[in-house]
Parts: C-alpha cells; sequence; structure tokens
C-alpha cells in the first residue's frame, strides 16, 4: 500500500524533469480528468521520420497523474510515433511500479491517453485509447 | 417545542452503538474514522431494521390494493410522509412530496412551477456557493426559455454578500434559489432574511436542505419559504428517497412532473386528470422501503433532537478548525465557526487534495476530495479542489485527533 507513495513517485512529482511547454511544437493536446480536476499537456517535437526528438508536459493533479506524466515523457523520447501508439497501460504502470485502484488508474493513465489523442491526431480524447 | 427539557450534550458513545458500521475496520486492526458524512450519512440500526422488516413481514404495492399487505404498506408509507411532515413544521403532510433526492426535488420546480410560470427575460436569482444539484437545473432551463440567471456573490470569507443581493432584487427576479448550508464552506446562510428580502421584491424562494435539514432545525413556516428540497440519504436514511415541500397553493397549481400511474385521477385514450396532492407529483410506484427508512430515521433524529445535534456538531466544527489552522501549509476555507455547520474543506500546500485523502485513507480516515460538485465556487477561490471532512452527530473529537495527525503524516511524506 505505502508503493503508492514511493519515493520515486513523490521525487517526480515535485521535482519533473520534463515540465515545459514546446513552441513550436508538430504536436500539441491536452485534457482533463474530471473526476479530480487532474489536467495534463503534452507537447512534442519529432523529425522527418516521425522520431520523437523533445517531450515535454505541463500541468497540475495530483502524485499520481503528475509523476506518470513525467515518467512516459521520459520514456517516449526518441521513439517514433508508430511505437507510442502501441503502449498500453502496462507500460504506465510498469513505469510507475505500483498496481491502482480504478479511480486512482484515471489519474495515472491521463497522460498516456492525451499523448495518444495527439499522436493519432484525435479532436478528442477518449478512454479507450488507453484501456488495454 | 420540548427542546429546553432535552439535554444539549450529546451521549456520542451511545449513538455510535446505533451505528453498526462504525464498529468495522477498513483494515484489519484500522477502525473506521468516517468523516465524509456530507457526501452520504451512516445509517442507525434502526433505520436498516425497519427496511428489513418491511420486506420481511409488508412488503406490497401501496395504494390501490385491498390486501392487508398493501394497506399495512400504504399505511407505513404515509406515516413515514407524515414524520417528515412534522420534523420541518409542514402545516400539512400533503405538502411533503417524495422523490429520489433533493435533486429531483428541485428538477421538479423547474419543470414544472418554473415552466409554467417564467416567461423569456424573467430573472432568477441564485448564489456562487451553490451546489451543481441547483444550478444545472436553471442552467438547462434558461438556456431554454431564454431566462437570465444572477449569482448573489460570495465573500473571501465565505459568507453571501447580502448588499449585492439586494441590489440584484432591484432587477425583479421571479425566483430566488439558494443553499441554506453550503456543501463545501459549511456556511449557514441567513435564510429567513434572503426568503424576506426576496418576498418583499415579489419573488418565491426554493432553498436547497440537502445540508441544512439533516443538521439544523428547518421549520417551513418559520422560514416562509415557498419549495424546500432534501434528501433522506445525507440524514440517516437510506439512498432513493428525498422529499420536497411546497406552498399548498403553489403545489395545487403546479402541472405534473411525471406522468404515469399514481399521479392520475382518470386516464382516457387521450387525456388524463391529475391526482391530488402529493400523488399528483409521485409517478410510478416510489421507493416505498426507503420511504419507512426515511421515515424512522427522521424520528431517531426527532428523538434527539436537532438542537442537540447542532449543538455537538458546533463543538466538533471548532475544535477541528481550531486544530486545523494549526498545521502549517492548511488553509480552511468558509467563515469562522459561528456562520458554519460541521464542514471543513481545506487545502494542504504543495499536495494535491487526492494525495491527502488517499493518504489519510491508509489510517481508516474518510474524507473527500475534489470540488464537491461546487466546481465554480472552486473556481472564484482559485482552487481545483479541496480535501473536505465532514462531521455529524456520531463524530468525536478524538477524530478530529486523528484527521490532524494523518495530515502531519501527509507532510511527511511529501516532504
Amino acid at each position: 500500500m505505502d508503493d503508492l507513495y514511493r519515493e520515486l513517485i513523490i521525487e517526480h512529482y515535485k521535482n519533473p524533469l520534463f515540465r515545459g511547454h514546446l513552441d513550436p511544437n508538430d504536436i500539441h493536446f491536452e485534457d482533463d480528468n474530471p473526476l479530480c480536476g487532474d489536467h495534463i499537456e503534452i507537447t512534442l517535437r519529432v523529425d522527418k521520420d516521425d522520431r520523437i526528438t523533445e517531450a515535454a508536459f505541463e500541468g497540475h493533479g495530483c502524485a499520481i497523474s503528475q509523476a506518470s506524466a513525467d515518467l512516459l515523457v521520459e520514456s517516449i523520447q526518441g521513439k517514433t510515433l508508430d511505437e507510442v501508439k502501441q503502449l498500453d497501460k502496462q507500460v504506465v504502470l510498469d513505469l510507475l511500479g505500483i498496481d491502482l485502484g480504478p479511480v486512482r488508474l484515471k489519474c495515472a493513465l491521463l497522460s498516456l491517453k492525451v499523448l495518444k489523442a495527439g499522436v493519432y491526431g484525435l479532436g478528442e480524447a477518449s478512454d479507450e485509447l488507453v484501456e488495454n | 417545542m420540548t427542546a429546553s427539557l432535552r439535554s444539549t450534550t450529546l451521549d456520542v458513545r451511545k449513538i455510535r452503538a446505533d451505528f453498526p458500521i462504525l464498529n468495522r475496520e477498513v483494515r484489519p486492526g484500522v477502525p473506521l474514522v468516517y468523516l465524509d458524512s456530507t457526501a452520504t450519512s451512516q445509517k442507525p440500526q434502526v433505520v436498516i431494521e425497519a427496511m428489513d422488516t418491511f420486506y420481511r413481514r409488508h412488503n406490497a404495492n401501496i395504494h390501490r390494493g385491498v390486501h392487508v399487505l398493501a394497506e399495512e404498506a400504504t399505511a407505513m408509507y404515509e406515516a413515514a410522509r407524515g414524520q417528515v411532515a412534522k420534523l420541518i413544521n409542514a402545516p400539512s403532510a400533503k405538502q411533503v412530496v417524495f422523490t429520489r433526492n433533493t435533486t429531483e426535488s428541485i428538477n421538479l420546480v423547474a419543470y414544472t412551477w418554473a415552466r409554467a410560470n417564467l416567461r423569456p427575460g424573467d430573472l432568477i436569482v441564485l448564489t456562487e456557493m451553490e451546489h451543481h444539484s441547483n444550478l444545472v437545473p436553471w442552467q438547462i432551463l434558461a438556456s431554454e426559455r431564454d431566462l437570465r440567471l444572477e449569482f448573489i456573490p460570495v465573500s473571501e470569507n465565505g459568507l453571501l454578500e447580502l448588499d449585492a443581493y439586494k441590489q440584484l432584487l432591484e432587477k425583479e427576479p421571479k425566483l430566488v434559489a439558494f443553499t441554506q448550508m453550503s456543501n463545501v464552506l459549511g456556511t449557514i446562510n441567513p435564510a429567513r432574511e434572503i426568503i424576506k428580502l426576496a418576498h418583499e421584491a415579489g419573488a418565491l424562494t426554493l432553498l436547497d436542505g440537502a445540508q441544512s435539514v439533516p443538521h439544523i432545525p428547518v421549520d417551513v413556516q418559520a422560514l416562509d419559504v415557498d419549495f424546500l428540497g432534501f434528501s433522506a440519504h445525507k440524514m440517516l436514511g437510506p439512498t432513493g428517497i428525498g422529499a420536497l415541500y411546497g406552498k399548498l397553493d403553489l403545489l395545487d397549481k403546479m402541472p405534473p412532473f411525471m406522468g404515469g400511474g399514481e399521479m392520475i385521477k382518470t386516464v382516457k385514450l387521450r387525456t388524463f386528470s391529475s391526482n391530488e396532492l402529493p400523488h399528483k407529483f409521485e409517478a410510478g410506484t416510489p421507493a416505498i422501503a426507503e420511504a419507512v427508512g426515511f421515515g424512522v430515521a427522521v424520528e431517531y433524529l426527532m428523538d434527539i433532537g436537532l438542537e442537540t445535534v447542532a449543538a455537538h456538531e458546533q463543538e466538533v466544527i471548532e475544535y477541528a478548525l481550531d486544530r486545523l489552522v494549526e498545521i502549517p501549509g492548511v488553509r480552511v476555507f468558509g467563515p469562522e465557526s459561528k456562520h458554519k455547520g460541521g464542514v471543513a474543506s481545506f487545502t494542504l500546500e504543495g499536495v494535491h487534495p487526492h494525495d491527502v485523502a488517499q493518504i489519510l485513507d491508509r489510517d481508516g480516515i474518510a474524507v473527500r476530495a475534489g470540488h464537491h460538485c461546487a466546481q465554480p465556487l472552486h473556481e472564484k477561490f482559485g482552487i481545483p479542489a479541496t480535501t473536505r471532512a465532514s462531521f455529524y452527530l456520531y463524530n468525536m473529537k478524538a477524530e478530529v485527533d486523528k484527521l490532524v495527525e494523518g495530515i502531519y503524516k501527509v507532510k511527511e511524506i511529501f516532504n
């Protein structure tokens, strides 16, 4: 149970490495978790081979949502957009290293939802993007 | 009133023994510290048993049956209505309509009285501290009927600004709809004064009693309020049932709400005539067992006395506010304790309310985190969410101590 607030999560929450807004950017998306009021914005720069050269996030919310955004953004540096499309919820849980109940899972997966909606170029983020 | 004869101090240990859930451990060795009664209250054994007995011995559909069970069920359902009427000092039980909850009570008024009486351009006055349930029904109606909405502002210390209200009244609103007690700030609004001023300006009034009716004495005749809505589940009763009180002449003239069985007198293929009050507004089979439970919950509260309940909560909230403000980084919202009920919403610097709530949960402390269905109010204070601890007749100061200890643990984890 104490894992939920393990040092890694608190550290990424308090001192995120990839907090910021890229301007100009190639991909930009943002969304809220209406349940908690968590907000995540992700901006990406990609090269001509659709490889991510830079990624950053902005937002506010609980430790789980913000730490998972920082860890996720860190993990996608250098990945191609096709690789990002393959990411699923297990990837985020592995990054956090914890199991989560249904309510907090939404906090943890907000950043992945935002990322994939942006990469797919969707108008609106949907839970289906992160359900598997 | 027999209030003066009653003891004004509550034997909390005795009360707690009436609530089976308060004995449970949320995890082995971790007792429940339930500080979330503003969301829903716990239920005493007598309420649980009354509904159980209803299903074991009396269950039948009400009103038209002539068999013994139907007569018993009808009598129990109507007795519950009588009990609820007594609680709020309604002149007659037929002025108490059973609904699903406060939300449905407010929607009922919006869909019937307001649709029949409001014209494009008419003004409804609300407040900035409303729960979404006393906001969204009026927004829907306003966009449909081209009505105007204005809001009584909330001051920095969580009180309604009555001077601004008086100015709004000069615009001649048709309805003033407001909460008697804020579910976030705990503020108890001066309902009598607000209603009196509204009437002088020619407006009707609707009171959201979801938080007030469970916690303080509410007398509809003394308030002279036109409509009052409240929910059973926040006052020791079951979910799925609430009530709407209305003045007789208003209810009489209002068109029905939902159509169906029970709300009719006669039905032909193309027409119907409405049943009498309160059945006109109770289409379909209602929540009968829940009504019975509601009645018993009201009886339980009246036996203790709402004055006594309020006095106890006053004592607990005063203590809670004193303890909370001691904690560095804690900011409590709402007025000082003399203007509020047992609600303490706060933020802790550097920690999101969800994390606060989650860490408190480890010690069995149940609080709520979020915007508590009052998003505009949180926006006003410039915060996305708060952590809310709320108190009822079964809460003890020792539980406030546990909350405070828990908050210190949160600080430790995040430092």
